[in-house]
Order: structure tokens, then sequence, then C-alpha cells
């Protein structure tokens, strides 16, 4: 086994020609609600992911933003064949995952990982760091102890952490440490394409631009592509390439990062974009402000029609019968709106 | 005419069998009658503490209010007996908490909750206090009140529940509210809700509003005054325009470059404060922010700098001049 190298050669591997290094084609989760104790039945379904089609290029940033509940982390988490789509196609690399099973899915979740929202959470206190970080390796079988144990000291000074620290236990470092231990975890087994979560919502706003630092450089220097999971649009518009706008289980909007802020068509994005304060009183006071009234429906019982209807200031008679189409009004922007 | 609050020198420290944690150290600050004071800072830099001792809400022990005069209508808040604060807290102070779940009872109905302060602080009986709760709760935008009035917490949304924490801290009529974090753990377009009923019931009142937050888009929206909190201290304090548009401490320069903004076209690198914020058990003699300063110089780290005027309404603790670039000491 130690024949397999640990450091993977960066960058794009064998596949030519295909820029998307994703392709995730009319995904569906729907998590069966439950009822009855001996005899249980199905009574709803919970449409959390409701029909999305999407793809991420080799190499870039896909924004992925939208509110608690509309399904962002339940689709970065599919694509991860970590919940069995209900129906759909994900692509990865040029290969249907839906279609591949249990043990055959190993070689492809090596190149595929997650950096999780909460560092407290997500690392496991009773492991060491050098436990915590060598334990893909471990998994994948990859290299002989003392590599790894060479390979754990590495990616810990690759993403800013003394390796004299391996010893210790993730209680005795900060957030922002924590976050940086999670991510050379993902990093051990030198993948192509890392979920983020959420990855600096629960740190600092010190803290958290360190870390979009290292994860932009991280990009850099190993040719990796994110799906970049937020709920903060500002880190979004900074961090991606593209972005796109999830509501309920479905796509609103899809667009290259400034395209998406400086010219939004779905009244959704509007809206969102106005709600986010800017860091500056003077521009404060002269902006417009969209107030969205009303709470986002449960995606237990999603509206007819087009799922934002409810709370859209725009919504007309079609709004609350047709499911608007998600379509291409520009080269690149995508919209699925009956008013655009 | 006096601010409405005086807050001076107030201490507030914490011993643990660490050592004494200095989580408010030294905190000077007035809210004038009607304004929007912001206390920013990030995680652990006092900025609840010391606004959560000004009504002695703090678990004394471990905690202790060591020194400070807290003036609130010319009385010394800080000198009062537990009698007369509680009648201050709820009635001419309020205050509304991050986390509405846990700050509201889940089995006593919304009703039972909000007439409960009506009936103790207003004496109104039962009858009143129930419709004057109903009116609250269409002032802060609770659709169909009167039936809502007999739900539950539970069966409220994260922001109906923070509406109905907003219309119970209004319910008597505050001089003053305290506002911890209030949207921090809403969505943004639910967070721009609340935060509009907030500012427009505080102007409708005339209350004064101390608004506690670590996000600098929603300070810049609706703070008239902004006082930049660090390791216990403030360590700036001005109007608004004027922490954003003139920023003279280095902490308040940094964070304000490393927040990503919604408007930047470009995709700029972010320039983040390097390094920790420091153990609050363990302070360097010098100033708090020494380790992670751009600017520092040896006066830094052995003296630290008081809280001082260096244009009208604008205070900043730092020896060295930001403006200048880098570490030119001016004074002595």
């Amino acid at each position: 086994m130690a024949s397999e190298t640990i450091t993977a050669p960066t960058g794009s591997t064998t596949t030519s020609g295909d820029d998307n290094l994703v392709e995730v084609k009319n995904l569906k989760i729907h998590f069966p609600v439950t009822a009855g104790f001996i005899i249980s039945k199905t009574v709803a379904e919970n449409k959390a992911v409701d029909g999305v089609t999407f793809d991420v290029r080799r190499g870039e940033t896909l924004g992925l933003v939208g509110e608690s509940g509309c399904g962002k982390s339940t689709t970065g988490r599919a694509i991860l064949q970590l919940y069995k789509p209900t129906s759909g196609q994900v692509i990865f690399d040029g290969v249907d995952l839906t279609t591949v099973h249990g043990g055959d899915l190993r070689p492809y979740r090596r190149k595929m990982q997650m950096i999780f929202q909460d560092p407290y959470a997500s690392l496991n206190p009773r492991m060491s760091v050098r436990d915590i970080i060598g334990e893909p390796l471990l998994i994948h079988k990859l290299g002989k102890p003392a590599e790894r144990r060479e390979r754990v000291a590495e990616l810990m000074r690759i993403v800013g952490l003394n390796p004299f620290y391996a010893t210790r236990f993730p209680h005795e470092f900060s957030g922002g440490q924590r976050q940086r231990i999670g991510i050379a975890r993902a990093l051990a087994v030198s993948p192509d394409f890392i979920v983020c979560d959420e990855p600096v919502s629960a740190l600092d706003v010190s803290i958290q631009a360190q870390i979009i630092n290292l994860l932009e450089e991280l990009q850099e220097q190993f040719g990796l592509t994110y799906l970049f999971i937020a709920h903060d649009l500002a880190v979004v518009r900074h961090i991606s390439d593209r972005v796109a706008v999830m509501y309920l289980g479905k796509l609103m909007e899809m667009a290259d990062r400034n395209e998406i802020y400086d010219n939004p068509l779905h009244p959704y994005t509007k809206s969102l974009l106005s709600a986010v304060p800017i860091p500056d009183p003077v521009l404060e006071k002269k902006r417009e402000r969209i107030i969205l009234t009303g709470d986002v429906p449960s995606s237990l019982r999603p509206p007819k029609g087009c799922v934002f209807h409810t709370r859209c200031p725009i919504a007309i008679e079609e709004c609350r019968q047709v499911i608007p189409e998600w379509r291409e009004v520009e080269p690149g922007h995508h919209v699925a709106c009956h008013r655009v | 005419m006096a601010p409405l609050l005086q807050v001076k020198d107030l201490r507030t420290y914490f011993y643990t069998d660490e050592g004494v944690v200095k989580a408010v150290d030294g905190v000077t600050y007035d809210v004038q009658e009607g304004e929007t004071l912001a206390l920013v800072g990030e995680s652990g830099c006092g900025k609840s503490i010391s606004a959560l001792s000004l009504l002695k809400l703090i678990p004394i022990p471990p905690g202790r209010i060591v020194s400070g005069e807290v003036i609130f209508e010319g009385e010394d808040l800080m000198k009062m007996d537990e009698d007369d604060l509680r009648k201050i807290r709820g009635n001419r102070i309020a205050m509304v908490f991050q986390e509405p779940m846990t700050s509201l009872n889940p089995v006593l109905t919304i009703g039972k909750q909000m007439t409960e302060s009506l009936e103790l602080h207003l004496k109104l009986n039962s009858q009143a206090a129930t419709a004057r709760a109903i009116q609250l709760l269409e002032m802060v935008g609770v659709a169909e009140a009167e039936r809502r009035i007999t739900d539950y917490p539970h069966q409220f949304s994260g922001g109906m529940r923070q509406r109905v924490m907003i219309a119970m801290a209004m319910a008597c009529n505050p001089k003053l509210l305290i506002a911890d974090e209030p949207t921090t753990a809403l969505d943004v377009t639910i967070q721009a809700q609340v935060l509009e009923v907030m500012a427009r019931l505080s102007r409708e009142f005339g209350t004064a509003v101390i608004i506690i937050t670590h996000n600098l888009g929603v300070v810049a929206r609706y703070a008239d005054r902004v006082n930049v909190m660090y390791a216990g201290r403030i360590i700036e304090s001005a109007s608004a325009e004027t922490v954003y548009g003139d920023p003279r401490h280095p902490y308040t320069l940094g964070l304000l470059n490393s927040v990503p903004r919604l408007d930047q076209r470009q995709g700029e690198k972010l320039i983040p404060i390097e390094g920790l914020p420091p153990d609050l058990g363990r302070l360097p003699p010098g100033c708090s922010f020494y380790a992670r300063c751009t600017f520092r110089t040896d006066k830094c780290r052995e003296e630290y700098p008081p809280l001082q005027l260096i244009e009208e309404n604008h205070y900043a603790a730092c020896w060295v001049d930001v403006r200048k670039g880098s570490a030119a000491t001016h004074g002595k």
C-alpha cells in the first residue's frame, strides 16, 4: 500500500478538455417524515433540495448562498454522496456518482473533501491533532506511519500551524486554529474538490479574514475547486468566481460574481443584497432597502408555483400557479423567475 | 443637559481558579437621550459584560464589579440594592438578548410572559395588561396578535420571537434599551426586518439604545455613536461617520480592513489582523493590542495608552498617529 504516493500531483489530473469538475443535474433530495412508533409510515416529504442544476468549473469557487433551511448544505453533502439523492445526477470528473455504490466510491471520496462550519463540533475532542489530520490517510491507506507523520507536519505548516503542537488536543486551540486543523484534514488526501460549508461564519471578523486568505492561497497553490456555502453575502462575493442563490430547495439565480451583485435579476437576490448592511455609514444612509415581509415557508409545504411568491414584492398570478423555468437569460446568467 | 446614562470607570473582574480575568477594565462613556450607541468588538472583548454590568446582571461570584459608577437619570445604579434595581430592570432600562429561544420561558404563553412585567411595573390589571400586550405585538409587526398571544414560544419563528422580545422590552416605555447581539442568530432578510422594527420604535418612543454587536454593517446603519472595544477597554469612540471614515486606532483600522464588503468589486486580498486577542487573565502591562499591532513602538509595550480626546468628539487610546502611516510617536 505504501507504493501509493501521499502527495498527489497538484492541480487537475487526468481528464482534459472538459472544464466542469462537478455537474449537478436536476438533483432532488427529499427526506421522509415518518409518524408512528412500531408501524412507522411516511406522512410527508421534506423537499430539502428540489431539482437544482448547476456545474462547478475546474479551479473555480462557486458560492452557494441562501438563508437557513434553503438546502444549501444538503446540496453540498449530496454532491459528496453523504446523502443519497432522491433523483438526479452528480457527475464528478465524468463519472455519475449516484450510480457508484459502497466501497467503489472510496477512490472518489479521496478527491472530494469537506470543511465544516463549527470547528468545535467537527473535531473529535479525544483525538490529538496528529490523529485528526492523519485519519484520512489511514482510511485511504496512504503511506507508512513515518510518512504519515511527516505528511501531518507538512500539512500543519501549510495551514499555518506549528507542527510542534501535533500531540495537542482540539480544546487547546482557538476557533480559528481549529478551523485550520479542519482544513489540514481536508487537504490530507490531496483532493481536487472541497465543499466548504460555512467555514468562517463561526469566527470573529479578524480571524475570519485570516481563514479566507488561507483558503484562497491554498486554492492557488493546489489548484483546488471549491463549493463555498455561506449565508454571508459579503464573504461570498469576496471569495467566489460565480454565485448561486438558493431559496427553499431551488436555485433562484446564478451568475458571475460581479454580475450578480451589480445586476441582480431575481427579486429574491435583490432583496437579499439590499438586506445586507455595508460597513459605511455615509453610504448606508443613502441606500434604499427592500425589506421582505414574512418568514421563509416550511419546506414540508412549499408554496405552489414559484416558491418565493409568498414574499415576493412583484408576484403576479402566474407566479402562484406555474413553477418558473431555470433559464439562461444572458450568457452565464441563469435565473428562475416569470417577471424577468 | 445631563446625559441619560453616564458610565464612569466601570471594572468587572471575574475571580477564577486560573486567576483574575479582567473582562471589563475601566470603561467610561455617556449615552445621550434618544441616541443609539454601538458597542463593537470581537468575542471576549467585554462588550456584553460591560452592558450586563450596568444592571448588575453578571454572576456574582465569580464576577465582581470592582469599581465604577453608572449614573442613570441622576442615580448611581451601582449603589442601589437589589429591590431598587429590580424596579429599573425591564422598566426604565430594558434588554433584548441574542437568543430569543433561551430568553423566553418555553412553558408559558407569550401573553403570560408579556403581561407579567406590565402587571408588575405598571400595576395594570390582567385585562388591561392583555390589551396592552396585544397592542405591543401589533406594533412590532406580529400578525393576528390577538390569537397569537395564547401561543407558546416554540410556535413562533426566530424572527417573530425576537419581535416578541422587543415588544416585551418596549412594554414599559423604557428610557434605555440594551440590545445584546439582537439579530446575530437570524437570517439577513429577517435581521433587516427586526432591526427596522427596533429603529422605528426607538425613534417613536425616544428610547436611547445601546446595541452590542460584532457586525460592522449593522453598526454603520443604525448607530449614532460607536465605542470600539478590545480586551475589556474602549479603544476608540466617535460618531459612526468618524469611526468608519477616519479611524485612529490600529485595531479599528484593522477591523475595517479585514471585513469583506458587499460593495467591493475587485476580489482584493483581505488584510487580516494577525494573531489572536490576548488572554484577559494575563494582560500585558502596555497596550493590549501590542502583539497584533502593525504600528507598535517601544512605548506601547510598556505603557497603556489612555483613552484621550484627539479631536472634537473623537477619542482614541493609542500612542501612535495612524494617519502618518507607520510608527511615529506623538506626545511625550
